[in-house]
C-alpha cells in the first residue's frame, strides 16, 4: 500500500463523505468495498440517516458532518454545488478535500450567494483556505463509480483525472482512485480543474488515461 | 404488474431540421394515448417541459383530451414539478381530469430533470427545498379534506378554502418522484406516498436497494404494506426484431443524447455504451417483445414494482415507430408479463 498510508502511519486514510445523495452513497459503498473506513453525513444529524446508512451503504458509520470530518483525514464534498456554505468548511482546516461537486445548472441554478471564481474547485479553495483541496471523480456519473470500476491493468480500465495544487494530498487522492478502480492521471495543479467541468470535452467521457492526458497535453500546447 | 408509457412530448423536425409545430406533437399525445387504451395498457404518463424538444407543457389539459376518449387506462404526471407549481391549481386540474375520466387521474409530484419552469413561472431554484418542502405538504392536505387550512411561506395561506371538485373516489393517488437520492425515497416513505423511480441509464438494478430503503423506511414509520407502492419509468422501445428495435432507437436517443449534452456540458455516450444499457440488466429497454418481457420480469422480481412504465418518443422518433411500440407493448410484452406475474399488484420478497 506505498503511498496509501497518511504521515507514515501504518493505515489507509480514513475518509469522510459529506452529503450521503446518489453520489455520496455509491462512492461511499464502493470504498468500503476496497477496505476504506468510511464515514458519511448527510445535512442533519446521525440518526436520521440510520436506517438509509443500513441500508444503502452498510458498513458505512453516520456521523454529524462537522464530527466526520474532524475524525477523517480525506474529506470527500459530495453536497449540491450551492450548498458549499451549508458545510462545516471551518473544519477542513488542514484536511485533504476531495472536491466531486459540479456547478449543476439545474440544480444549482446561479449559484447565487458563492462568489464564482474560473473554476469551481477553486471557488471551493478560497472558501477552505487551510484545506488541501483536490478536484476529482466529478467527471463521471455517480453510478459508473460502481459500474465502470475495474482492476488494475483490466484493458477497458477508465481514467479519472486528479488536479490539486498540493502533491502529498494528489498522491494520496491518486491512490484512492486508483484503489477504487480506476486509472488515476495526475492533471496538474488545481486550475486544471476547469477541464474536468461540464461544457469540457472530459466531462462525462468514458477515457482511458492516455485520453485524458492528450486532452491536457493539448491544452498546455495551447497555452 | 402494470405496464405504460411516459412521454414528455416529442418535438418532431422537418426534413430541414426545423421543428415542426408543437401543437402536432401535443396531438400526437392524445392519439397515443388513446391507443394505448385499446390495446390494454394501465397507465399513460406526462412530463412537464417547457422546450421545442419536449413539448409537453399542460400535461392535465392533454391528459383530459384523452380521457374522453379512453376507457380504463389510468392518466397521470409524471412528473408534475411542484416546486413551481400553486398546489391548488393542480390539485384542481388533477380533480377535473378525474373527474372527466371516471376516476383514472393521478399525479406524480416531484423536482423533473429539468429546471426550465422556475423562470419561467418566476421562481429561483435557491428557494428550491423549501418550495418543494411546503408545496408537497398543501397538495397532501388538500388530498385529504375538502376544505383546507393552511400556511407556509412560499404562497397565501388558506383558511377553511372549499376545493372543488372533489374526487368522487377518495383521494387521488399522489406518487413521489425521485431519480435516485437516498433522501427522496424516505422522504416519500415517511409520509406514506407512494414511490416512482425514474431509471435512465445504468444498470436498473442499482435501484433494487432503494426499493428495501423505501420499505423498511414505510415499515418503520407505520405505513400499511398494501400502501408501499412503488413503479419504476425507463426508456424503452419495442418492435418485431431486436436489430430494429436497437437501429431505430439508437438514433432517437442519440438524438437526445445530443440536445442534452448541448443544454448540460456532458460528452454525449457512444454506441457502445448505448449498447450496453440496451441489453439485459441495463435500464433502457430495447428490443423484441419476447426479450423485453423477460428483461421486465427479472427486473419486477429486483425490485418489487407494481408498474413499469417506458419513455419512447424520445429525440424524434417518428410517430409511427412510437405507436407500433406501444401496440406490440400492449398486444405482445403485457400478455408475457401477465403470464408470469400475474395481473394483480405483485409484492416482492425484499
Ligand atoms: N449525480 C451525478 O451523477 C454526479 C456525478 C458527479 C458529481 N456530481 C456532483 O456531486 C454532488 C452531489 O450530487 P448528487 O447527485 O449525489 O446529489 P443528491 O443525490 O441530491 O445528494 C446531495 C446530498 O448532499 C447532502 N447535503 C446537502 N447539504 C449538506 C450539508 N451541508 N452537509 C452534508 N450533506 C449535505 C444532501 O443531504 P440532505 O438530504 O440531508 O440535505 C444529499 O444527501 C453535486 O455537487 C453534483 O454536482 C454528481
Amino acid at each position: 500500500m506505498t503511498g496509501d498510508t497518511i504521515d507514515g502511519a501504518d493505515r489507509a486514510p480514513v475518509l469522510a463523505i459529506l452529503g450521503i445523495g446518489r453520489v455520496g452513497s455509491t462512492l461511499a459503498r464502493r470504498a468500503i468495498s476496497v477496505g476504506y473506513r468510511v464515514l458519511v453525513a448527510g445535512s442533519g444529524s446521525p440518526e436520521q440517516i440510520g436506517l438509509l446508512v443500513e441500508v444503502m451503504t452498510p458498513g458505512a458509520e453516520p456521523r454529524w458532518a462537522a464530527d466526520a470530518v474532524d475524525e477523517a483525514d480525506v474529506v470527500v464534498l459530495a453536497a449540491p454545488f450551492s450548498r458549499l456554505h451549508s458545510l462545516p468548511l471551518a473544519n477542513l482546516d488542514g484536511k485533504i478535500v476531495v472536491d466531486v461537486m459540479n456547478h449543476w445548472q439545474p440544480v444549482d441554478g446561479d449559484a447565487t450567494g458563492i462568489e464564482l471564481l474560473d473554476s469551481t474547485s477553486e471557488t471551493v479553495a478560497a472558501a477552505v483556505p487551510g484545506a488541501k483541496v483536490v478536484k476529482s471523480l466529478n467527471h463521471i456519473g455517480y453510478h459508473e463509480i460502481e459500474e465502470d470500476a475495474r482492476p488494475a491493468g483490466s484493458t477497458e480500465r477508465r481514467a479519472v483525472a486528479v488536479a490539486s495544487d498540493h502533491p502529498e494530498a494528489a498522491s494520496v487522492v491518486l491512490q484512492l482512485v486508483e484503489r477504487l478502480g480506476f486509472d488515476a492521471v495526475d492533471a496538474g495543479p488545481l486550475a486544471n480543474g476547469i477541464q474536468l467541468e461540464p461544457g469540457m470535452p472530459l466531462f462525462g467521457a468514458r477515457l482511458d488515461r492516455d485520453s485524458i492526458l492528450s486532452v491536457f497535453a493539448a491544452e498546455q500546447d495551447a497555452a | 404488474m402494470e405496464l405504460g408509457i411516459y412521454s414528455f412530448g416529442n418535438g418532431l423536425r422537418d426534413a430541414h431540421g426545423e421543428y415542426e409545430p408543437s401543437a402536432r406533437a401535443t396531438r400526437n399525445l392524445v392519439e397515443a394515448i388513446k391507443l394505448a387504451d385499446e390495446v390494454g395498457l394501465d397507465f399513460f404518463g406526462i412530463g412537464e417541459h417547457h422546450t421545442e424538444e419536449m413539448p409537453a407543457s399542460a400535461a392535465a389539459t392533454i391528459l383530459a383530451a384523452a380521457a374522453s376518449i379512453t376507457s380504463s387506462i389510468r392518466l397521470g404526471s409524471a412528473v408534475t414539478v411542484l416546486g413551481t407549481e400553486d398546489p391548488v391549481r393542480v390539485y384542481q386540474q388533477f380533480a377535473t381530469l378525474d373527474a372527466v375520466s371516471n376516476g383514472r387521474a393521478e399525479i406524480t409530484a416531484g423536482r423533473g430533470s429539468s429546471s426550465e419552469s422556475f423562470p419561467l413561472f418566476g421562481y429561483s431554484l435557491a428557494d428550491y427545498d423549501t418550495l418543494y418542502a411546503e408545496k408537497l405538504e398543501l397538495l397532501m392536505a388538500l388530498n385529504s379534506s375538502p376544505t383546507v387550512t393552511w400556511r407556509g411561506t412560499v404562497r397565501a395561506a388558506l383558511d377553511r378554502a372549499v376545493i372543488v371538485p372533489q374526487p368522487e373516489g377518495g383521494p387521488l393517488r399522489i406518487w413521489l418522484g425521485t431519480g435516485g437520492n437516498p433522501a427522496s425515497t424516505v422522504r416519500a416513505a415517511r409520509l406514506g406516498l407512494p414511490i416512482s423511480y425514474g431509471i435512465i441509464g445504468g444498470q436498473a438494478a442499482r435501484f433494487a436497494p432503494l426499493a428495501k430503503l423505501y420499505h423498511r423506511s414505510a415499515d418503520e414509520a407505520g405505513v400499511p404494506a398494501d400502501r408501499q407502492l412503488i413503479s419504476v419509468g425507463t426508456p424503452g422501445f419495442i418492435a418485431t426484431s431486436d436489430s430494429d428495435a436497437h437501429e431505430t432507437f439508437w438514433t432517437a436517443w442519440n438524438n437526445t443524447m445530443k440536445y442534452l449534452a448541448g443544454q448540460r456540458g456532458f460528452t454525449a455516450p457512444p454506441r457502445q455504451h448505448f449498447d450496453e444499457e440496451s441489453h439485459a440488466g441495463g435500464a433502457l429497454f430495447v428490443g423484441e417483445p419476447e426479450e423485453i418481457a423477460s428483461r421486465m420480469i427479472t427486473f419486477q422480481r429486483q425490485m418489487g414494482h407494481m408498474r413499469h412504465f417506458l419513455q419512447t418518443d424520445v429525440g424524434q422518433l417518428p410517430h409511427r415507430d412510437f405507436l407500433r411500440s406501444i401496440e406490440l407493448l400492449g398486444t405482445q410484452v403485457k400478455p408475457l408479463v401477465d403470464a408470469e406475474l400475474g395481473t394483480k399488484n405483485p409484492r416482492v420478497a425484499s
